[in-house]
């Protein structure tokens, strides 16, 4: 008894084991980042490992991972381009940024963007003021234990800044690799993307992993991204999670949106036997449009978490919000969407739909969407269905003269598909359907 | 066109069906022979939908009593799929909307899937496309409709065209149409009707459900049923039509 009782209580301790040995040891470090670690790693020390008594955890139990001692990663593994090929974007030669085992990898890497447009890493970018405008304003840390963690080890990242009016037609990908490794490491990506006034650029940040043996390798993903978007600026931002079935992955998102800016998501969970993605939008200005696709497809004993606040605090803004989860086996998706619309935000466009699919009688869906308006003129609308396949859509598919599997199958992947058809880019389109495909049965 | 030496295809003996429980059907007797159009009509609740649901396989529906023979084979023992592959056709009074699948990928996985149940050749896309391209000038549906996803967006006209666009696709022996003519304006009606009329042909035959008697100005049946109370109470030729457009159905008795 006494036993269990420990174990629950000290997981608390549990993120101080993942705090880096040293904060100063990099070379030329800013002063500024070195304080913003060390406060980071000083609310690691003092937040609770979130548990399932917490409202915002409540269905999402990452007490598993507590169980297995994850390493830093220390250098990148020896990886080709041929071996990482099956991720590369032809769209996207021109910014690629990789990282393995959360160390930039510059050989894997390609940069050639037209003039305005910077891809680089953080180490690269240290003396730019962007960065320390920037970094850990928007994914705040104080009550976050997660963030804090991300935050403790930002010293290499992903940094994208699109010069004032600065278009870039090709999409950038930051592509972040885990591999087979003997002992579980653990990974602290970080993204930061400044789109100055007036420019405009697709985003595809992707998370994958590379396994040479059939046992699907344990890791732990801690990724933070901010997004600052300034006025009449767009962001198309694409984010895949594709991690190996035994990994933990741990995501946030901040997004800052200023006057007549666009924000387009689109998040796509295939992966990680536990996964939590938050997704905080700040409507900070007036008329900023955002438009939220998600997908989770799972299926055995994975859990994803995606929690989503759409945050409008100033007037015409828009937001359109849907969030699809298809569950098989014993698999269990959550959705927490919070959508406020504060006193201010007069003329507000909003609406919010989470739909589920449950294959399974032993899969498990929990969602829950909200809407909190202190605005009194505004259209607000949102809804949440948990459904089996449909009787009657099954029905037109069989007296088509298709069999019951056949129906099935293709029902579910015109489900997945409405969400995948809004990625922005065709080559990981394609790839991403293919992998519904495989993944629920070939139809068309 | 008709003639009692015409190959029955159909033969539906004191048919029962329920659904949740409640009777619907309650002893229906059909025959259909190839060549011929039947028009089945009757008041709302009358059973008029829940007989063509029957016939296609609805899983919803509970067969209670009565036989069905189709060519030969009894086909209330076929799984609906299986139906498709002997040649029936049922034409959706609300067809279902299918996002992210394309209309000619749909359809060419539909007509696919019956050609190796037929014996025939399959059709690769680009066959296929010069094939589909072919049909569609039949319910004169313009060819970007075969690009977008199958009926979504689709204004009820439209959904009722790609009916039949799937069932000159599918090439039925026997199309059961219920209620195509809902919700359609003049001139869809038209093209539907004018769609069906060029499918016909001497081993073919058309069941029509239909509230009212104006789809029978387009396509002339030589039978006109009335349901009333899960039974045809009457049975008659189009005139009988003409007559139940301006007395209404309150004067038929069984």
């Amino acid at each position: 008894m006494s036993a269990v009782m420990q174990s629950v209580t000290s997981h608390d301790s549990y993120l101080t084991g993942l705090l880096p040995a040293t904060v100063t040891a990099q070379t030329a470090t800013p002063e500024w980042l070195t304080a913003l670690r060390a406060d980071a790693a000083q609310r690691v020390r003092a937040l609770p490992f979130p548990t399932t008594r917490d409202e915002e955890w409540r269905f999402s139990d990452f007490s598993l991972m507590c169980k297995t001692t994850f390493a830093p990663a220390i250098a990148a593994a020896t990886l080709t381009t041929a071996d990482i090929a099956p991720f590369l974007l032809p769209e996207a030669t021109h910014g690629r940024l990789v990282f393995v085992n959360g160390v930039h990898a510059q050989h894997l890497s390609s940069s050639s963007l037209p003039q305005g447009v910077i891809v680089t890493t953080f180490t690269a970018g240290l003396a730019s003021e962007t960065l320390r405008t920037h970094l850990a304003q928007y994914a705040t840390f104080q009550n976050e234990a997660f963030v804090a963690l991300n935050t403790s080890h930002a010293h290499d990242g992903a940094l994208v800044v699109l010069g004032k009016n600065t278009a870039c037609a090709t999409p950038l990908h930051v592509l972040f690799v885990s591999t087979a490794s003997t002992t579980p490491v653990a990974t602290f990506p970080r993204c930061l993307i400044v789109a100055e006034p007036g420019s405009e650029c697709t985003l595809i940040e992707d998370y994958v992993h590379l396994s040479t043996t059939r046992t699907a390798s344990t890791y732990f993903t801690n990724a933070v991204t901010e997004i600052v978007i300034a006025e009449n600026a767009i962001v198309r931002h694409t984010r895949l999670q594709r991690e190996s079935s035994s990994a933990f992955h741990v995501g946030h998102a901040a997004i800052h949106l200023s006057h007549n800016s666009v924000y387009d998501s689109n998040s796509i969970t295939f992966g990680a036997r536990l996964s939590r993605y938050n997704l905080n939008i700040i409507q900070n200005a007036e008329g900023a449009n955002c438009t939220l696709n998600g997908l989770v497809l799972i299926s055995g004993r994975q859990m994803a978490d995606t929690h989503t606040v759409m945050d409008h605090t100033q007037p015409n803004g828009n937001s359109a919000q849907l969030h699809k989860c298809i569950v098989d086996g014993g698999a269990h998706a959550i959705f927490n969407g919070k959508i406020f619309v504060r006193k201010d935000a007069q003329h507000t466009h909003s609406t919010q739909s989470s739909r589920n699919l449950l294959l399974s009688n032993k899969g498990r869906v929990d969602t829950k969407p909200q809407l909190e308006i202190f605005a009194d003129d505004v259209k607000c609308a949102h809804g949440a269905t948990v459904s089996q396949l449909e009787t009657e859509e099954m029905f037109y598919l069989n007296s088509r003269g298709l069999n019951a599997n056949t129906a099935r199958n293709l029902l579910i992947y015109a489900f997945a598909e409405a969400i995948i058809d809004k990625v922005p880019v065709n080559s990981l389109k394609q790839r991403l359907s293919q992998k519904v495909s495989s993944q629920v049965g070939e139809v068309v | 066109m008709i003639s009692s030496s015409s190959k029955v295809i159909l033969e539906v003996r004191n048919l029962s069906a329920s659904v949740a429980g409640v009777d619907i059907l309650k002893g229906i007797n059909l025959t259909v022979r190839a060549g011929e159009v039947h028009a089945i009509m009757g008041p709302n609740g009358s059973g008029k939908s829940t007989l063509s649901k029957v016939l296609a396989g609805h899983p919803s529906y509970t067969v209670t009593g009565g036989d069905v023979m189709f060519q030969g084979k009894n086909l209330l023992e076929l799984p609906p799929e299986e139906r498709a592959h002997a040649g029936v056709f049922l034409a959706f009074q609300y067809p279902i909307e299918i996002p992210g699948v394309s209309n000619s990928a749909f359809l060419r996985l539909a007509y696919n899937t019956l050609q190796a149940r037929r014996g025939g050749e399959d059709l690769d896309p680009l066959e296929f496309n010069d094939y589909i391209r072919e049909k569609s000038k039949i319910v004169e549906m313009d060819p970007s409709f075969l690009d977008r996803n199958v009926n979504e967006g689709f204004s009820g006209g439209e959904k009722k065209r790609n009916e039949i666009l799937q069932m000159a696709v599918l090439d039925p022996t026997l199309a059961i149409l219920d209620e195509t003519d809902s919700g359609l304006d003049i001139d869809a009606l038209r093209i539907v009707a004018n769609g069906v009329n060029k499918l016909m042909t001497t081993n073919n035959a058309v069941i029509m459900v239909t509230h009212y008697q104006r789809l029978l100005n387009y396509i002339a049946p030589d039978f006109v049923h009335v349901m009333r109370g899960g039974q045809i109470i009457k049975t008659g030729d189009k005139a009988l039509a003409l007559e139940l457009e301006t007395r209404g159905y309150d004067w038929v008795h069984a």
